[in-house]
């Protein structure tokens, strides 16, 4: 009731506020509140109940401004004076108890959400996901695509209801993965891999990019996401892909990593072994690639 | 090697038309505040009575000076930024990205460190030693080198515009972008040796403050009777002393990383940028309250006095102080929830992040509740005031969805973000600022600032935020990144127009309060304040003239209440003469603090350009002064009793002179004692 209420004035507010200045309310301009996979869906959910619950203390602080600015302004002598009144229980108990109340209530919801929305947590565990590489580069983001053995730079396709599953490098700066319309995001760290799991409810092109500042290229660090509507037009694309004459072996990989920005779509039909494991490795031990330890998971330790 | 290390003549901005007209203002700006006092004949003055001052009450008031200076540079960054990202939908708009980088980074920067801060130490430094009844702070030379290294601070940013470049790397600085390998240029080691300058003279401040509160308390003072602003002083120290050590840690690291070809933070060889991430956040969280926590202080005493009512929930508000400042040690991650950390770390510090809503919603209920059944004044300072109240729990909001992980891993380094901080910031700690300065301007200065000017400015100040930022919320919601220097959804182009807007209402804020200094300054004669009570006050402040002589109290008083002087007006002694008076010791002036500050800026100068010989001989000047200092027995002079008499007789004549307390006139005046017992 709550709920609903707090998102239909959120609506209302934000509807009235684009109709004024918007041209297009698309998932393309607004992926937030109009989310098109289940991750984002959760967490705009879990965004809303919070804003309604709050509203309890918020509310009451608007009115209370408003009613005491103007009731007990100095020239309203008909208003009572109580010039020494500096304690009132029931009052400290409300001020204390109501907020405290809150964010008891707030806590369980952002346990409960930040372990079921765990973005390295499997969508759907009985469902094989894609399985997606991502390289962060200055400008670009590299998608190797290890079981079909195909690489892309700057465009991501995925078969719209199955889900993803993303391992993320970088082999530059700090970058940070987001397709704002399916989720959250996560850091992309040289010499460590992060995890991140999405899902497209339904087809449609999104857009993706670096949204960590990352340098001169930054603002141009953006990718196309598509989710295609069935599996065998995400095979059909892979067929295109593998028909490109560009390999990624380490010479063409040196060649892309170097800095470079607005970097239209590259297609690579084939794809040095082991490649985002030895990008990982570049980085380590002293910057040998002798040998590629993959318990290089970003501090995430369980 | 070359003698100026690696400065040459291409460190000057002659490649661009906008930096070098930036350089070329800045310029301007210092030779026409030299001329000014050339032209007032008014080097003696500046020298002798502000520059080498050791006065507690002299010393705040050039950190504002600073800090007012700072916010006009920090507000034409501001601007640019507002102007760049209103046009440059689908193009590269009129900055090209190196630059509009610069200006983000040095936005922040500057707003954090250079303004807020000084802001914050000047108005501590003038105010909390009258407020607890001492003569000055506990170590008044120290004091003096935490302003002028600050200054120097401050100083290599603005000489960043015209020697070299500044920082691109934003105003957190992570590497390794920030690293020697990706960023070659003097940009980050002039955001680093400004950051650890100033840093080191915060640390000096917070250990000044806490010193005085602890042991330069008038008798009968006690903890549970100290004003709210100083007992939010008393935890921002606290904070000050615990927190910054950890920055000038994780920026030591880097400059070692940066000039030594260490290897901390950096990808390769073993280092690693995680640390630095978490050690800057572990100062830079409770950052945040160091910088609020007295601007609740300042709002704590306005809405008091201008309520004309005791304040509401003494201790709940001490208590909550207390609780935001431990809280603040508890919640740095959240700075980097889509690190990777594991969902029960997350977890762990979203729920303590909305632990703080408990005490901060506590407080903002314990003033709605002063205002309750009050007789309400709106002067500048409470508007200023009640504007925060409203805005400052919409930033509260936001500041819970973003604790949130969940949330935050869409919200993350989006304008949400920007919008959230700033709406915490910009009503919560300026405007806090703002009011305490309009608050407590006639006790420095002897008179009111316009009132009319402060009240418009307050108008477009927070008009303009609500249309700069407003926008900003929105953009997150629809994904817009920070520090997008050009885009191509054309759907945000509409309102960043809205948010250029708003900063442009903003710019006619800060013109009302350059006019309203300039408008109470010519009008001085007719705003004097010569009770030093200027607003019926309630603490030991207004017990002293205005502006105070040099000891504060002729002779100390003795504290019988909560509302110190408020109490002392009801019984009648608040304007008793004593019997006799005392000599009194003062702090003699120096020239020290102003010279090792002058040394700081040049060390940090030639760490900045690898001019390892000047570096060494600025450190050797640092380290003579202070041996100098400590070798000076006679660091005091004593005014004799016989001027402290004549000083309070002149005080005295003028208030059994004094008009009535214009206060007093004001059709909301709820009655009680101006000047009463005036003998």
């Amino acid at each position: 009731m709550r709920r609903a209420l707090a998102y239909r004035l959120l609506r209302t507010a934000a509807a009235v506020y684009l109709t004024l200045f918007s041209r297009s309310c698309s998932a393309l301009a607004d992926p937030v509140l109009d989310p098109k996979g289940p991750i984002a869906l959760a967490q705009r959910q879990l965004l809303l109940d919070a804003v309604a619950i709050m509203m309890i203390v918020i509310v009451p602080v608007f009115i209370m401004a408003a009613l005491f600015s103007w009731y007990y302004r100095g020239t309203n002598r008909n208003a009572r004076y109580t010039p020494n009144l500096a304690y009132y229980w029931p009052a400290e108990f409300l001020v204390w108890g109501v907020p405290a109340g809150i964010i008891f209530w707030l806590s369980f919801h952002l346990w409960d959400g930040t372990h079921k929305l765990d973005p390295y947590k499997a969508i759907d565990p009985s469902v094989a996901p894609l399985q997606v590489e991502a390289v962060a580069q200055d400008w670009k983001w590299l998608f190797i695509y290890p079981d079909q053995n195909i690489a892309v730079v700057n465009e991501l396709v995925f078969p719209s209801g199955r889900p993803l599953a993303i391992r993320i490098t970088s082999d530059t700066v700090m970058n940070s993965f987001a397709i704002p319309a399916l989720g959250g995001q996560i850091y992309a760290m040289a010499g460590m891999q992060t995890r991140l799991h999405l899902l497209a409810n339904e087809p449609g092109e999104f857009w993706g990019r670096n949204v960590q500042y990352s340098g001169r290229g930054f603002a141009d660090q953006q990718f196309r996401a598509i989710a295609t509507a069935t599996g065998d037009e995400f095979d059909a694309w892979v067929m295109k892909v593998r028909g490109s004459l560009d390999m990624l072996d380490a010479g063409a990989y040196e060649r892309l990593a170097r800095p470079s920005a607005k970097v239209p779509v590259i297609y690579y039909s084939g794809v040095e072994p082991n490649l985002f494991d030895k990008i990982i490795a570049k980085w380590r031990d002293g910057g040998s690639a002798r040998h590629a330890p993959i318990t290089a998971e970003a501090t995430h330790t369980r | 090697m070359e003698i100026f290390g690696r400065l040459t003549i291409e460190a000057f901005p002659f490649y661009s038309a906008i930096a070098a007209s930036g350089a070329a203002i800045t310029v301007l700006g210092a030779l026409s505040v030299i001329a000014v006092i050339t032209y007032l004949r008014a080097w003696r003055v500046v020298l002798f009575d502000w520059v080498s001052s050791l006065d507690h009450k002299k010393i705040g008031i050039m950190y504002v000076m600073l800090a007012l200076v700072m916010l006009m540079r920090g507000f034409i960054d501001a601007a640019m930024m507002r102007g760049q990202q209103a046009i440059a939908s689908g193009n590269d708009g009129y900055l090209p990205a190196d630059h509009f980088d610069q200006i983000f980074t040095s936005h922040g920067t500057i707003m954090i460190f250079f303004m807020a801060m000084p802001f914050l130490s000047g108005l501590i430094n003038h105010i909390m030693p009258q407020q607890i009844g001492a003569r000055d702070v506990a170590f008044p030379f120290m004091n003096a080198i935490s302003l002028w290294l600050t200054v120097a601070g401050a100083g290599l940013v603005l000489i960043s515009l015209v020697v070299g470049k500044f920082s691109t790397a934003g105003w957190s600085g992570y590497p390794p972008y920030s690293g020697i390998e990706y960023n070659p240029g003097v940009g980050v080691d002039y955001w680093l040796w400004a950051v650890l300058i100033a840093g080191v003279g915060s640390t000096m401040s917070g250990i000044n403050f806490l010193v005085t509160i602890l042991k330069r308390r008038a008798p009968g003072m006690h903890l549970l009777r100290m004003p709210l602003f100083t007992w939010t002083v008393f935890v921002t120290s606290i904070l000050m002393i615990f927190a910054f050590p950890a920055l000038t840690v994780a920026c030591g690291l880097l400059a070692l990383d940066r000039t030594f070809g260490m290897h901390f933070f950096t990808n390769a060889a073993g280092g690693n940028m995680m640390h630095y991430i978490n050690l800057f956040w572990l100062w830079g969280h409770p950052e945040v309250y160091i910088l609020i926590l007295p601007a609740f202080g300042v709002f704590s005493e306005v809405v008091a006095t201008f309520s004309q009512k005791r304040l509401f929930g003494y201790i709940s508000l001490v208590l909550a102080t207390m609780a935001i400042g431990i809280l603040s040690f508890t919640v740095w991650l959240h700075h980097f929830f889509t690190m990777g950390s594991s969902a029960d770390v997350n977890s762990f510090f979203g729920i303590m992040t909305t632990i703080i809503a408990v005490p901060t919603g506590v407080k903002v209920f314990d003033w709605l509740l002063t205002m309750y059944r009050g007789r309400i004044i709106f002067k500048p300072p409470m508007l200023y005031t009640i504007g925060f109240l409203v805005t400052f729990v919409i930033g509260g909001l936001s500041g819970v969805l973003l604790a949130l992980p969940p949330v935050d891993y869409q919200m993350h380094n989006t304008t949400f973000l920007v919008a959230h901080f700033h709406n915490m910031i910009i009503p919560g700690v300026l405007f806090g600022y703002l009011a305490g300065y309009m608050f407590w301007f006639p006790k420095a200065f002897g008179f009111k600032l316009n009132e009319t000017w402060g009240t418009w400015s307050f108008w477009c100040w927070i008009v303009g935020f609500y249309l700069a930022f407003m926008p900003l919320y929105v953009l997150g919601l629809m994904g817009m990144p920070r520090r997008m220097e050009h885009y191509d959804i054309a759907a945000w182009q509409p309102h960043l127009i809205v948010a250029a807007i708003g900063a442009f209402i903003i710019l006619l804020g800060v013109i009302c309060l350059g006019v309203q200094l300039v408008v109470s300054i010519r009008d001085r004669e007719q705003a004097r304040d010569m009770t030093g009570d200027s607003w019926n006050g309630r603490s030991l402040e207004w017990a002293t003239s205005s502006p105070p002589a040099p000891y504060n109290f002729a002779t100390l008083p003795i504290v019988q209440s909560v509302d110190a002087f408020w109490d002392m007006k009801q019984r009648g002694v608040a304007y008793r003469r004593p019997d006799r008076y005392v000599d009194i010791d003062l702090p003699k002036n120096t020239f020290l603090g102003a010279f090792i500050g002058g040394a700081g800026f040049v060390f940090g100068f030639a760490m900045i350009w690898y001019i390892w010989w000047l570096a060494i001989l600025a450190l050797a000047a640092v380290t003579l002064a202070l041996i100098i200092r400590a070798s000076d027995d006679e660091t005091e002079f004593t005014l004799p009793a016989r001027e402290v008499e004549h000083m309070e007789d002149e005080r005295f004549a003028h208030l059994s002179k004094a008009p009535r307390n214009e206060l007093a006139d004001d059709p909301g005046f709820a009655g009680g004692s101006v000047l009463e017992g005036s003998t």
